[in-house]
């Protein structure tokens, strides 16, 4: 009971990630018809995010100390943060420890330009092109964003950690009655989980409660009328493509902590997340949530050690990257448009 | 010139012929004329002309490929550990598993169409990976790779007493033998395993061009334009659309065999979905639906693969000293961006260039060069026979 | 469709062709007594080390020492730990009087492309002595290729018993220590902090090097008096590893052994410290993590969560020895940062494979080999060392490091808390861990 608790939460977790960048998949596929295979590099460029703002955070003045020695023998270079010098040192380091939320605050304008520039610049042009162009072009931008940040920041992952007071664990088992330590998680994971339902939320809750979501839906739905109709869908889907970026990036920022980010961290959720749109069905936004969390789930479930030594005899250590496929195949081929897609759409 | 090579099938399989058997003497003024890298061109080659005969002419984007090489591998390296060290048995074990292989995934995935098409035959490749990485690792070695070993029984040959591994051959001329030749400084490695690779390339190629030109090709290309409207008129596409799945499926089991008996070892991340990615940008950026751009695309990445992530600061400096200090190391700074480490980034623009400028990709950029060469007159009746061809802006 | 070949005409065609390609004199090139027997004034070697992908950063560092030996042999800079070396056989004009040349490739960390690499440098630049890699899975692929080759392999950074048990190949020498010698030097200082009765649960890579290092610790801790409670493999491509982390706890283990390396090591044991684990107790006594595998450049990326745990390591900059001292004095001087241990055995092993050559006379793989096996030696940072003839494995000092509590700077991560002496990590070649395969005949190639 405990464990199978346990890997629930986490799958929800896992869940909500796979669901932010599904979402932001699934918005760009279903209002310009574009396979965007950058999208994983927008997470990752959204984890950088916090990197550099940690950087600018501690930018540091030099100070030359000659009572201790660096490993060459020369005086040790001790540095200040500026950021330290200025508010002082309890205000100062206050700022450094919150730097992954403060991060949220840097990223949005961040990913929205990110995401505006790729749309004019370089999308925008291949909306008419076959899915195979968009793929190769778009697979190409996500190599030249990772090899620029691979080329800026090294290949090593660099820690991000969270701030000091969501660091342990809350302990769920004593919550609800149970043994101590039975079931207990990270206070930095329930804060991601929260956030990504409120993302998810405000993204539905726009799209179905104001004009702007309504056109955009309607364009989702026929965007030839919705053009005739003399309304700009143009100007909105690129404002759209922004948002999706700009998802995309924010669940990169808080997903840092739990993972330290690097350069190839776009490319690793890259492919489960296309799994997961298609899963969910094309062009449907609940699909991709749903999808999401179902798949998180089952890969948690799957991983646990009684799963993989279920065959009593033999052992199957990486039965959680099987079986997250093999359901991903099964619901296509009962459901042959996936949990919830609508008919027409990238089936051709 | 290409465009009339489609037309006139003689002058072009001639054209190929000289060019793949040419191979180490036309490449090695370029530093790709020995013999590992000439054998990748090969094998990555069968590998796209492959692929290209389900993409380019069904439309069918499948992102599995890479299992079916794989497959193919393990079958040979498993021939060579059991039967015998010639590469005959172990090529066509390894075509026909990689045809079964094949034929089941083919089966099931083409219950669909479009991106769900493409996404189950991911999914079944990521299974084959997972698979083969670790579940079955008595069977496929695992991380490390299947290799071979001097106890292997190998029971049609003799008995192995010279305490080293014997080579692949083909009946007794082994893969690894190189003639070398120097000439006017510049050496010329002939390898024999190079030439058995292409003569197998050419084969393929002749094979696919025969498959294109035939009424079933014809029924392919069919399916790509509309498969609705073929449906209408009461015919079945399912068993066209599976054999060509099957027969790029036995393509790739070919390949996987080929790098198996060039270098006998099978390891799984053949069979990882960056492989199988590798083989669509191929084929899409040499020209997706033509008989040459596939194998050009195939040569382009695996040249960029093995030559530029060679490139280090050392030959930057060693190509630029006839520059000014100053000039030489701004120069060599700038570069090295892009080569040695930074070779993908090489690549990704590469793909993002292409696809821009050139939408039917390497190939018609080849053609727009000569005909920019020949004058206007030709380049306007390629627009003509390539509608595709407008650059994106 | 009117023109179809015909089979007479594609062989005619390439009879022509064939023709065509004897046509010009050719200077058939002389024959070599071993494969890339050098001719001219200069030897090259082949720096075969990941440029890309996880391991990108340590294989970068592998390059900065490998630049800083060639360096070094051709008489360049302050000559650093050829100064210290115990054989005097090197004399800074490079090798046998030839000058050193280097190239490098990209492993990818992946087997075929390290292998394809290889490959290259041996057909294309003529190297005579591959060297370098990050991973025990591509150094075992590698080995392989050159052994039937017919060039010398020193090996870089591979830690799996395999690399020279079952796997170990008569052209191929490793340096580094292994897990079984981690497990060796770690078992007693852990027996010591922690105490006999103790529950250890293993979450282990699943490829070569993790079942190796696993069963290593098992066996040693278990000796101890340590109980195993459970061992989970992990797929090697996991980077969350919050599902295998969070039923910990719960299994009566009080003890956590990471068998992880790189980018698993450090998203394993920040999962670990974010649920928690090091601030609870379990069966009375404080729970604890052990990373048997350090590496200071890895340790870096997991930032505070490191503090305070045990590993071994195969060298540490911070070492006070004159070898150690010159090393890290020519490298930080010429690079601006301390090296890496990935770095000092890459250096190390040019140094070695140098001196070999120097010592046999020759580039001939089956004398530099005969010169290594059984060569005993001491300066290079590790103490008196020894080239084992029979699997050619190096036997020296280990050192058991933990997470520094209060580091000074960046690189300042680990400090050593003790030099476990060689006598007690050896074992005997045909201990059970390493038997299996076998070392071969030397192949000296065409």
């Amino acid at each position: 009971m405990d464990a199978i608790l346990l890997q629930i939460l986490n799958g929800l977790d896992k869940g909500s990630a796979y669901a932010l960048i599904a979402l932001g998949l699934t918005l760009i596929f279903g209002t310009l018809g574009v396979v965007n295979f950058a999208h994983g590099a927008l997470f990752m460029i959204g984890a950088f995010c916090v990197v550099t703002l940690q950087k600018i955070l501690n930018l540091s003045t030099v100070a030359i100390d000659p009572t201790k020695v660096d490993f060459l023998g020369n005086p040790l270079k001790v540095k200040t943060p500026y950021i330290v010098n200025w508010f002082g040192e309890a205000a100062g380091s206050a700022i450094i420890n919150w730097s992954v939320p403060l991060a949220i605050l840097f990223a949005i304008p961040i990913m929205l330009l990110v995401g505006y520039v790729m749309e004019r610049g370089l999308i925008k042009h291949f909306y008419k092109r076959p899915h195979a162009d968009q793929i190769l072009v778009t697979f190409g931008l996500a190599i030249v964003l990772q090899e620029i940040i691979k080329a800026c920041y090294g290949a090593n992952p660099i820690p991000t950690p969270a701030p000091e007071i969501f660091r342990g664990s809350f302990d769920f088992g004593v919550w609800i009655g149970m043994a101590e330590n039975a079931v207990i998680y990270p206070y930095w994971r329930l804060v991601y989980f929260a956030f990504s339902a409120l993302i998810i939320g405000l993204v539905f809750a726009f799209l179905q409660f104001t004009t702007f979501g309504m056109v955009v839906r309607a364009g989702m739905a026929d965007r030839e009328t919705v053009g005739l109709l003399g309304i700009n869908i143009d100007k909105r889907f690129t404002i759209m493509f922004g948002i999706a970026a700009a998802v995309a990036g924010l669940a990169g920022v808080m997903y840092s902590p739990i993972n330290s980010p690097n350069y190839h961290m776009g490319m690793d959720f890259l492919v489960l997340s296309f799994v997961v749109v298609v899963v969910g069905g094309m062009g449907s936004l609940p699909g991709a949530v749903l999808a999401g969390f179902t798949l998180g789930i089952l890969e948690s479930f799957a991983s646990m050690n009684e799963v993989k030594g279920f065959f009593e005899a033999i052992y199957l250590p990486s039965i959680d990257q099987i079986i997250i496929y093999l359901v991903a195949i099964v619901i296509l081929l009962v459901r042959p448009r996936g949990l919830m897609g609508r008919a027409g759409v990238m089936e051709e | 010139m290409f465009d009339k090579f489609q037309n006139n099938d003689r002058m072009l399989m001639l054209f190929f012929i000289f060019l793949v058997l040419a191979g180490p003497i036309l490449l090695a003024p370029f530093g790709a004329g020995y013999p590992d890298l000439l054998q990748r061109f090969c094998i990555f080659g069968i590998f796209a002309i492959g692929f290209n005969i389900l993409f380019g002419l069904t439309g069918y984007l499948s992102f599995g490929h890479a299992a079916f090489l794989g497959v193919g591998s393990y079958s040979a390296v498993w021939m060579f550990k059991l039967l015998t060290m010639n590469v005959i048995p172990a090529l066509i074990l390894a075509v026909i598993i990689a045809g079964l292989f094949s034929l089941l995934i083919g089966f099931i995935s083409l219950r669909r169409s479009g991106i769900y098409f493409s996404i189950l035959t991911l999914a079944f490749a990521q299974m084959s990976f997972s698979l083969a990485y670790s579940v079955l690792t008595p069977i496929t070695n695992g991380e490390t790779g299947l290799q071979l070993t001097l106890d292997d029984p190998r029971i049609l040959d003799a008995a192995n007493t010279s305490g080293s591994l014997p080579s692949t051959n083909f009946f007794g001329l082994t893969m690894n033998s190189t003639a070398k030749f120097e000439f006017f400084g510049m050496v010329f490695q002939f390898n024999v395993g190079f030439y058995f690779c292409a003569v197998m390339l050419i084969l393929a190629f002749y094979l696919a061009m025969r498959i294109f030109r035939s009424p079933f090709g014809l029924m392919l290309k069919a399916i790509k334009t509309n498969q609705n409207r073929l449906n209408y008129t009461g015919v079945n596409t399912r068993p066209y659309t599976l054999a060509a799945f099957v027969i790029s499926g036995m393509y790739a089991g070919l390949a996987g065999g080929l790098m198996a008996c060039t270098d006998p070892l099978a390891g799984a991340e053949r069979m990882q979905w960056t492989a199988s990615g590798e083989v669509v940008l191929m084929t899409i950026l040499g020209g997706s639906g033509t008989l040459l751009g596939p194998v050009l695309g195939a040569g382009f990445i695996k040249y960029f693969e093995n030559i530029f992530s060679k490139i280090n600061e050392n030959v930057l400096h060693g190509w630029f000293s006839f520059l000014p200090d100053g000039l030489e190391d701004l120069i060599v700074w700038v570069l090295h961006f892009f080569v040695g480490k930074g070779w993908h980034l090489t690549l990704g623009l590469l793909f993002m260039m292409v696809v821009i400028f050139l939408p039917g990709g390497l190939l018609q950029g080849a053609s727009h060069i000569i005909d920019w060469i020949r004058g206007k007159k030709q380049s306007s009746s390629t627009q003509i026979s390539n509608p595709n061809s407008m650059p994106a802006e | 469709m009117s023109k179809q070949l015909t089979r007479r005409g594609v062989l005619k065609s390439g009879a022509v062709v064939g023709a065509g390609l004897t046509m010009p004199t050719i200077f058939t090139s002389s024959a070599a007594a071993y494969t890339n027997e050098p001719k001219g004034g200069t030897v090259t070697l082949g720096f075969n080390v990941p440029q890309s992908g996880p391991y990108a950063d340590e294989g970068a560092d592998e390059l900065r020492a490998y630049k800083l030996a060639v360096e070094h042999l051709n008489g360049g800079g302050d000559a650093g730990m050829m100064k210290t070396f115990s054989s005097k056989a090197l004399k800074g004009n490079g090798i046998l009087g030839k000058k050193v040349k280097y190239v490098t490739g990209d492993t990818q960390t992946k087997s075929d492309a390290a292998r394809a690499s290889a490959k290259s440098m041996i057909e294309k630049d003529g190297a005579v002595m591959i060297t370098g890699g990050s991973s025990s899975g591509v150094a075992i692929a590698v080995q392989g290729l050159c052994q039937e080759a017919g060039v010398i392999f020193m090996a870089g950074l591979t830690h799996s018993n395999d690399t020279t048990g079952k796997d170990k190949k008569a052209n191929g020498f490793r340096h580094f220590f292994n897990g079984h010698m981690s497990a060796a030097a770690l078992a007693p200082v852990l027996e010591k902090k922690y105490g006999k009765d103790r529950k250890a649960y293993h979450l282990t890579a699943d490829y070569t090097w993790g079942w190796t290092q696993q069963a290593s610790i098992a066996a040693a801790t278990e000796a101890k008096g340590w109980k195993t409670v459970k061992n989970v493999l992990t797929p090697l491509a996991t980077t969350d590893f919050s599902s295998y982390v969070a039923p910990v706890l719960n299994s009566g283990a009080d003890i956590l052994v990471l068998n992880h390396y790189g980018g698993n090591m450090i998203n394993s044991l920040t999962s670990a410290v974010q649920f928690g684990l090091r601030d609870k107790e379990v069966n009375g006594k404080n729970f604890e993590i052990v990373v048997p595998l350090y590496s200071r450049l890895m340790a870096r990326g997991a930032g505070k969560n490191v503090k305070g745990i045990f590993g071994s390591t195969n060298w540490h900059w911070s070492l006070s020895d004159a070898g150690s001292k010159a090393f890290v004095k020519s490298f930080g001087e010429k690079y601006g940062f301390p090296p890496s241990q990935a770095a000092h055995t890459c250096y190390v092993q040019t140094l070695l494979y140098a001196d070999a050559c120097e010592r046999s006379g020759t580039f001939n793989p089956c004398g530099v080999g005969e010169a290594l096996e059984g060569f005993k030696f001491d300066g290079l940072g590790n103490g008196p060392t020894e080239y084992r003839k029979e699997d050619h494995q190096c036997f020296k000092d280990v050192l058991v490091v933990k997470g520094k509590e209060n580091p000074t700077s960046q690189f300042d991560v680990l400090e050593v808390v003790e030099v476990t002496p060689r006598a007690q990590v050896e074992y005997k070649p045909d201990h059970p861990m390493f038997k299996g395969g076998s070392l071969g005949k030397c192949n000296p190639g065409a």
